[in-house]
């Protein structure tokens, strides 16, 4: 675990990541971290539109990578990642564009996939293979605490940052362990449930955060069920920044464009900003 | 490790590098593997439900309250035990003494009820107050929604679109039963479909809810506790081929593989004994066969998948076997060579389905046709040789699908 004073702790020689680096400075500057989900491969400008999020305010993006099988997704991601696979999208052909445009992205990224993905590829060539991109960090829901070590280790030590989710139906001595093995931030979910918008920001959201918040110094950051500048603006009442996701797909799927995306973005960051004005 | 893959034939009657007996079919590691496949890859929210299940099964399964009631719902409800029946009109046909295991005359048509019926109790055990589950043929989706019904239990079952229109009157009972049918619409629509949409509902509802898996697949303790409550077959088998046998067992134990879960049930009878295992996969849905290990659904195991490891859809005449992953204890056993998974077509299928109904007056269900197609197959190699079948199911949910195909 990672001491209050923010130095680090044993067992991360080279320091934080990139990505938990930008984190902590949003956070070390008052603000609150804003993390928008795109899915990799949806549409001829993903590209351009990760680019143009980035401008708009985002501190990181996770790029998913499609799974024919995404369990932890609704109805939204599995669109975009049945569209993006059926436009010819394979991990390959994403990394490698992500690679060409590190640059232009300049805020850290990390992928969202399936264990599958990664499995199939070999964890260690997976795990370089984010790094050859400039992938800062990597999320497999479907790896839990239990699971992580194999791949966990191999992104380690190639400098890929493994978040771990923290979902509100664990139980309280397994969040401290989920935070110390995590690394970039801590993924709270919000509530016990898919990906997906919801009309209220649900109650567990806030609860998980407070939770985790108070068993680590990590960056807590929260997603699944928050879908408004809102919300995201509620739930960082406590938690250090948000995760959003279907709401941004929903505005790739609904073909918005690099701006129409970048001015979504553009409103969550608005909201997170005048939480602490 | 994988030579399975390619197998020659009669292969499966070589012993030479089988394991000591009291090796095979019993308790997982503690992180849920049998050896380097099972394990519990699910998404953090499900994992305490998972540790929930696996502690409860743990208590119940040592309970005799529990396992008393079981075995009187087995007797009493299911119909349990199954008939043994020698086949003398298919065995001078074929050469072969074929003995049938008679899951086909359990209550509701299949084995299906026996591991629903375990779960069942256990969920009421645990305090849940509702059933959700995957189907693929909707047998099991018609057992778990019987047993809803007799525990008073809500139920809802998700059932891919394609199965829904391939099996009209499983629907019906299911609805007829009190369960609420839900449409898997995403993907290929079939069971891997159904067990997504299952799963995504589930990490909703864990704390009221049961998930009642179908076969010997999932994240731990699922391939295991299936395992158990369908060892019945396989126990009950071994006592009823002993009598027939002289005390012996036979040279051949075979059964279908979707999943797994009726094969896993009568191979763990005679895991331990000299007897051959058999599981015959259908030729598009082969998990065993292509070899190569994956993640999905909560185990790793073999799993059809393309260059990405995005999985593949299987194509079978079966629904019930429409699944292109496969119990994880299946590849264990195919990995050490304790068992011999085969391969057969869609056409070999249907010639024995007609086989078995021309011949004993036992329609049988496509799932269980694959095995019989196998043996059939391979009856020169088995000549004169005893085989077991697990008659896993009945066919009168196929009739109206043969009638297209046979006219």
């Amino acid at each position: 675990m990672t001491a209050a004073n923010g130095t680090t702790a044993p067992g991360e020689a080279g320091g934080w990541g990139r990505l938990e680096t930008a984190l902590r400075g949003r956070r070390r500057a008052g603000g609150k971290c804003f993390v928008p989900y795109l899915t990799g491969g949806l549409g001829d400008d993903w590209l351009e539109t990760i680019c143009a999020v980035a401008v708009a305010g985002a501190d990181a993006i996770e790029i998913g990578v499609p799974f024919s099988d995404p369990v932890m997704d609704g109805t939204t991601i599995q669109q975009a990642n049945d569209r993006a696979l059926s436009e010819g999208a394979t991990p390959q052909s994403i990394l490698a564009a992500v690679r060409g445009a590190a640059a232009d992205i300049g805020v850290p990224t990390a992928v969202m996939t399936y264990a599958n993905i990664a499995h199939h590829m070999g964890y260690e060539r997976f795990a370089s293979s984010l790094a050859d991109a400039g992938v800062s960090g990597c999320i497999l829901p479907d790896l839990p605490l239990e699971e992580v070590g194999e791949w966990a280790d191999c992104a380690d030590a190639a400098g890929v940052e493994t978040v771990l989710l923290a979902a509100p139906t664990a139980p309280d001595e397994r969040l401290p362990r989920i935070c110390a093995r995590s690394r970039g931030f801590v993924y709270g979910v919000g509530l016990a449930g898919i990906t997906g918008v919801r009309a209220e920001l649900a109650a567990s959201a806030v609860r998980t955060a407070a939770r985790l918040k108070a068993v680590t110094d990590r960056p807590v950051l929260v997603g699944v069920g928050v879908g408004t500048p809102a919300q995201a603006a509620e739930v960082c009442e406590v938690a250090d920044g948000a995760v959003v996701g279907s709401a941004i797909v929903t505005r790739m799927l609904e073909g918005a464009g690099p701006e129409g995306v970048a001015a979504l973005v553009a409103e969550f960051r608005a909201a997170l900003d005048a939480t602490h004005s | 490790m994988t030579e399975t893959a390619g197998s020659a034939p009669g292969e499966f009657m070589g012993e030479p590098d089988m394991a000591p007996p009291g090796q095979f079919m019993g308790e997982p590691s503690a992180d849920g593997r049998f050896g380097e496949f099972g394990g519990m890859f699910v998404p953090e929210t499900l994992v305490p439900a998972c540790q929930e299940l696996d502690r409860a099964f743990r208590s119940a399964w040592g309970d005799p309250g529990f396992r008393g009631e079981l075995d009187r719902l087995l007797r009493d409800y299911a119909g349990r035990p199954s008939p043994m029946t020698e086949c003398p009109n298919l065995s001078e046909e074929l050469g072969v003494r074929i003995l049938l295991k008679r899951e086909d005359l359990n209550h509701t048509g299949s084995h299906k009820i026996n591991n629903v019926l375990g779960q069942a109790l256990l969920a009421q055990r645990m305090g849940k107050t509702s059933l959700v589950a995957e189907t693929g043929a909707g047998q099991h989706g018609v057992a778990t929604a019987t047993a809803a019904a007799l525990f008073g239990m809500d139920c809802v079952v998700y059932m891919g679109t394609v199965d829904i229109a391939r099996q009209e009157l499983n629907v019906f009972r299911m609805r007829l039963l009190g369960t609420e049918v839900r449409a898997a619409e995403t993907g290929s629509r079939t069971l891997k479909d159904a067990v997504n949409e299952t799963l995504r509902h589930w990490v909703a509802v864990a704390d009221t809810t049961h998930y009642c898996l179908g076969s010997v697949m999932g994240p731990h303790p699922y391939p295991w506790m299936v395992r158990e409550f369908q060892r019945v077959v396989g126990e009950e088998a071994r006592r009823q081929c002993a009598e027939i046998l002289d005390g012996g067992v036979p040279d051949v134990v075979t059964a279908a593989v979707g999943g797994g879960s009726n094969a896993a049930g009568i191979f763990a009878g005679f895991a331990n004994t000299s007897a051959a295992l058999v599981g015959v996969e259908p030729a598009g849905g082969a998990a065993i066969g292509r070899a190569v290990p994956g993640i999905v659904h909560g185990s790793r195991s073999f799993l059809m998948q393309d260059e990405w490891g995005q999985v593949l859809e299987a194509e079978s005449i079966s629904a019930g076997l429409d699944y292109p992953g496969v119990g994880p204890e299946h590849s264990y056993l195919a990995a050490t060579g304790r068992a011999t998974y085969e391969q057969v077509t869609d056409a070999e299928v249907v010639e024995a389905f007609s086989l078995l109904s021309r011949t004993e007056g036992i329609i049988p269900a496509l799932e269980c046709a694959h095995a019989l197609a196998w043996v059939s197959r391979a009856r020169a190699e088995l000549a004169g040789r005893t085989v077991l079948l697990n008659l896993s199911g009945r066919g009168d949910k196929d009739v109206d699908q043969m009638m297209g195909i046979l006219g």
